[in-house]
C-alpha cells in the first residue's frame, strides 16, 4: 500500500479522504489556499502545504504547484478528489511523469470520457443507450439549429467539455436555442476553455440516476448499486438517495449491466461513475455522461453496502485487490444524502460569510461530512457546498424521517443555508411518496 | 438618485455599463461572481449612470457601493 498521500483538493472532500488515509495508518498531505488556511481540513492533516492564493485557477487549479508541493511533502501519491484537476487527463499524466502515484483511473479513461461528445458517440459503439444528440461539435447556432431539426425538440443544450450543469439549458424551440446556444458557448469557453457546445434530445419527465462502478487491477468492473439524483436545482445535485424508488428490480439489472460495458469500454480502473437519465414514462434509460472519480454524493453508497470507497481507491491505485468479496456485495437498508449550501433557501443565491455558530445533529444513521466549523469565513471563491448530512435507515421511511430529525438538528449561523429548503423538500408529499424527477425542485418552488 | 449596492461578497467578473450611459429599469450594470454563480446587478430604476465603482477582478463585500444612477 501506498504510505503518504497528497490530497489535491480542499473542503469536506479533502477532510472526508484524510479520514480514510489516517485510519489506514497512510501520511496524510493537504493543500490550501490563502482562503482555506483556518479549514478542519487543514489542521488534521499531517502535514499541510499552502500553494497560492484564493482565486481556484492560482491554487487548486495550478497542477504545477500542486505536483510541486507533493515533491515538496515527500508524498508517493495525489487523490484530487472531485472538481478542480479531478479530471483533467494532463494532470493525471502530470502526476504519473513526476514519478507519484495516480489515485484515479488511467488518464486515457479520463480523456475518453472527458469530452461529452466523444464518450456518447463510444458508448454508443459499445452498446450503451445514448439518447438521439449530436456526433460532432456543433460549431455555430445556424449547425445548431440544423442539428435539432434532425433530433426534434426540445433539445438539451450543453458544454462538450463541461460538468456541473454550467451554461446547460433546455431549448423548445428555435428561439430558445439560439438563445440557450450563445449563453452555452461563452460559459464552455469561460469555464473550460473549450467552446464545443453538444445537443441531445431533452427527456421532459426524468430521473436522473447513476450506476457506481468499480474497475478492478484483473480488468473486472465492478458495479456497486445505483444513486438517484434527480433533485436538482440549476441542473446541480441538492439531494441523493440509494436505492433508487423509481427504479425496477428489471431496470436495475439493465443499467448495471450497461455500467460495466462502459467501464469495459475504456479499460476503467478505479472508482467511477455512470450517469444515466431514465424516463419516468417509458422506463427506458440513457447514458449521460461517466464521473472519472469520487462522487461528492458516494457516502450514501458506502452507508448500504459498508464499504469505503476512498479505501479501494488507495488499494487499487496500490496495484492490489479490494478490501471486501465483489461476489458478496450487499445493499442494506436506505441512504440519502443532503448537500447543505451556503445560499439563499428561496432563491438559491450564494450566501457567503463568517460562521458564527455550527452545531451538527447527531444519532443513529447520521454521518455529516463537513468541510467547515464555527469561527471560518464562508468565502465566495469555491462551491456553497458546506457539509452533506448523510443519514441511513433500515427502510427509506425511516432514513426520511431521522434525515428530518437531523435537519432540525442542524444548526448554522451566520451564512443562510438550505435546511429549510430541506425540511420542505422532506415534508413534500412528491420527495415523500418516492414518485419524483428532476423537476421536482421547479414544483416546489413555482 | 439611486444607489446600487452588492447583495453580498461577490467578485467582479464583468462590468457591463460605463459612467455616463444611460439605463433603462432592468438593464445589467455589473455581473458578479460568487460561488461559481453568475449574479447581475441591475439598475432598478432608468437614468444615467453618475458613478461606477467597481472594476473586473474587483472583490465586493455585502452593502458596498457599485454604482450611482441619477
Amino acid at each position: 500500500m501506498i504510505d503518504s498521500v497528497l490530497v489535491a483538493n480542499r473542503g469536506e472532500i479533502a477532510r472526508r479522504i484524510i479520514r480514510t488515509l489516517r485510519r489506514l495508518g497512510i501520511r496524510a498531505v493537504a493543500v490550501y489556499s490563502e482562503a482555506d488556511a483556518g479549514l478542519p481540513y487543514v489542521r488534521e492533516a499531517d502535514e499541510a502545504v499552502p500553494i497560492g492564493p484564493a482565486p481556484p485557477a492560482r491554487s487548486y487549479l495550478d497542477a504545477g504547484a500542486v505536483i510541486a508541493a507533493a515533491r515538496r511533502a515527500e508524498a508517493a501519491a495525489v487523490h484530487p478528489g472531485y472538481g478542480f484537476l479531478a479530471e483533467n487527463a494532463g494532470f493525471a499524466a502530470g502526476v504519473i511523469d513526476a514519478g507519484l502515484t495516480w489515485v484515479g483511473p488511467p488518464p486515457r479513461a479520463i480523456e475518453l470520457m472527458g469530452d461529452k461528445i466523444n464518450a456518447r458517440n463510444l458508448m454508443e459503439q459499445a452498446g450503451v443507450p445514448v439518447a438521439a444528440g449530436s456526433r460532432e461539435p456543433v460549431d455555430g447556432a445556424a449547425a445548431a439549429v440544423a442539428q435539432a431539426e434532425r433530433i426534434g425538440y426540445p433539445v438539451m443544450i450543453k458544454a462538450a467539455a463541461g460538468g456541473g450543469g454550467i451554461g446547460m439549458s433546455a431549448a423548445g424551440n428555435e428561439a430558445e436555442l439560439r438563445a440557450g446556444f450563445e449563453t452555452a458557448r461563452s460559459r464552455a469557453e469561460r469555464f473550460f476553455g473549450n467552446p464545443a457546445i453538444l445537443l441531445e434530445r431533452f427527456i421532459e419527465r426524468a430521473r436522473h440516476v447513476e450506476v457506481q462502478i468499480l474497475g478492478l487491477n484483473d480488468s473486472r468492473v465492478l458495479t456497486l448499486g445505483e444513486r438517484d439524483c434527480s433533485v436538482q436545482r440549476r441542473h446541480q445535485k441538492v439531494a441523493e438517495e440509494t436505492p433508487s424508488p423509481g427504479v425496477t428490480p428489471g431496470l436495475r439489472a439493465r443499467m448495471l449491466a450497461a455500467a460495466v460495458r462502459a467501464g469495459e469500454a475504456v479499460g476503467y480502473r478505479g472508482l467511477g461513475t455512470v450517469e444515466c437519465l431514465v424516463d419516468t414514462s417509458t422506463q427506458d434509460f440513457v447514458f449521460l455522461e461517466m464521473n472519472t472519480r469520487i462522487q461528492v454524493e458516494h457516502p450514501v453508497t458506502e452507508m448500504v453496502t459498508g464499504i469505503d470507497l476512498v479505501e479501494q481507491q488507495l488499494m487499487i491505485a496500490s496495484g492490489d485487490g479490494v478490501s471486501f468479496d465483489p461476489a458478496a456485495v450487499r445493499s442494506d437498508g436506505h441512504a440519502v444524502e443532503l448537500r447543505v449550501y451556503a445560499e439563499d433557501p428561496r432563491r438559491f443565491v450564494p450566501s457567503p460569510g463568517l460562521i458564527t455558530e455550527w452545531v451538527e445533529p447527531s444519532g443513529p444513521g447520521v454521518r455529516i461530512d463537513a468541510g467547515y466549523a464555527a469561527g471560518n469565513e464562508v468565502t465566495p471563491f469555491y462551491d456553497p457546498l458546506l457539509a452533506k448530512l448523510c443519514v441511513h435507515g433500515s427502510s427509506r421511511d425511516e432514513a426520511l424521517r431521522r434525515a428530518r430529525a437531523a435537519v432540525d438538528g442542524f444548526r448554522i449561523r451566520g451564512p443562510k443555508t438550505n435546511l429549510p429548503f430541506h425540511a420542505e423538500l422532506l415534508d413534500s408529499d412528491e420527495f415523500a411518496g418516492g414518485d419524483y424527477d428532476t423537476s421536482v425542485v421547479a414544483r416546489l418552488r413555482p | 438618485m439611486t444607489e446600487v449596492r452588492a447583495e453580498m461578497v461577490a467578485n467582479v467578473w464583468q462590468v457591463v455599463a460605463a459612467e455616463g450611459e444611460s439605463v433603462a429599469d432592468g438593464d445589467t450594470l455589473v455581473i458578479l461572481e460568487s460561488m461559481k454563480m453568475e449574479i447581475p446587478v441591475l439598475a432598478e430604476c432608468p437614468g444615467t449612470i453618475t458613478k461606477l465603482v467597481v472594476a473586473e477582478g474587483d472583490v465586493v463585500q455585502e452593502g458596498d457601493l457599485i454604482a450611482v444612477i441619477e
